[in-house]
């Protein structure tokens, strides 16, 4: 195999480290994770052939030893089941009628926000402050594009647990862009 | 059926990954009119969901 494929594939281990970091939390999942998919992709080479970006083709190899990541881990250590604690956390963000305490403001030119570098590692900084568990769930809806009936399967979990966590991931992720980005 | 914006944000939630019932779709509907929080909630949900997606897009690559 030629050196500089190799070479390239290594340039890309600290991408793909933080990558999966992001999704699997555990430093030495996310390494090993990594790890099978570099040895996957050198060993797959011939199929990288004609593609253009590597990076791409090694995330989506890298996607498939997260999800058989997040497969084990949940049948080594199932999912408590106490869904119904989880969001009173948002109790205080209402008020006793369940009106705002203080009502979501407009967000100015969300979609530019996504062309920016700085973005990025605002959105990186908020998904790391969610729970484990949450933050698992989240990425593999809305990241890794899973439906709902397969996470359940993969975490263990039942539908409205999984409703719960996703409801949470997403109260918490818009509080934190807002104070971190939008709100600057 | 009159919902509160507590109730709201957690179906605009669920909407994003299961299919609301019709009673649930026009309660929606009915309060999103009314109510600039949650509409402004509700655009910051699916502008999330576009983000997360992206994440691993490259630069060149990015919308």
């Amino acid at each position: 195999m030629p050196a500089d494929f190799r070479a390239q594939v290594e340039s890309l281990r600290p991408y793909l480290l933080r990558y999966a970091t992001l999704q699997l939390r555990n430093p030495e999942a996310a390494e090993d994770a990594v790890q099978e998919a570099l040895v996957a992709a050198l060993a797959g080479e011939p199929n990288f052939a004609g593609r253009s970006n590597l990076r791409t083709w090694l995330t989506g190899i890298l996607k498939h030893k997260i999800v058989d990541t997040i497969r084990r881990q949940s049948r080594e250590r199932p999912a408590t089941t106490n869904a119904d604690a989880t969001t009173e956390e948002f109790d205080a963000l209402f008020d006793d009628s369940g009106h705002w305490s203080e009502p979501p403001g407009p967000w100015e030119q969300p979609e530019g926000a996504l062309a920016q570098k700085q973005f990025l590692a605002a959105l990186e900084q908020c998904l790391r402050a969610l729970p484990e568990r949450t933050a698992q769930a989240f990425m593999m809806r809305e990241h890794l594009g899973f439906e709902t009936s397969e996470i359940c399967k993969e975490l263990g979990i039942t539908s409205t647990h999984l409703w719960v966590m996703l409801y949470r991931a997403r109260m918490a992720l818009r509080q934190c862009l807002e104070m971190n980005w939008f709100a600057k | 059926m009159m919902l509160s914006c507590k109730e709201t944000s957690r179906l605009l939630s669920q909407g994003e990954d299961r299919q609301l019932g019709f009673g649930e779709r026009i309660a929606l509907r009915v309060h999103l009119a009314i109510c600039d929080g949650c509409r402004n909630a509700s655009a910051q949900f699916r502008f999330l969901r576009l983000a997360v997606k992206n994440l691993s897009k490259d630069e060149s690559e990015a919308a």
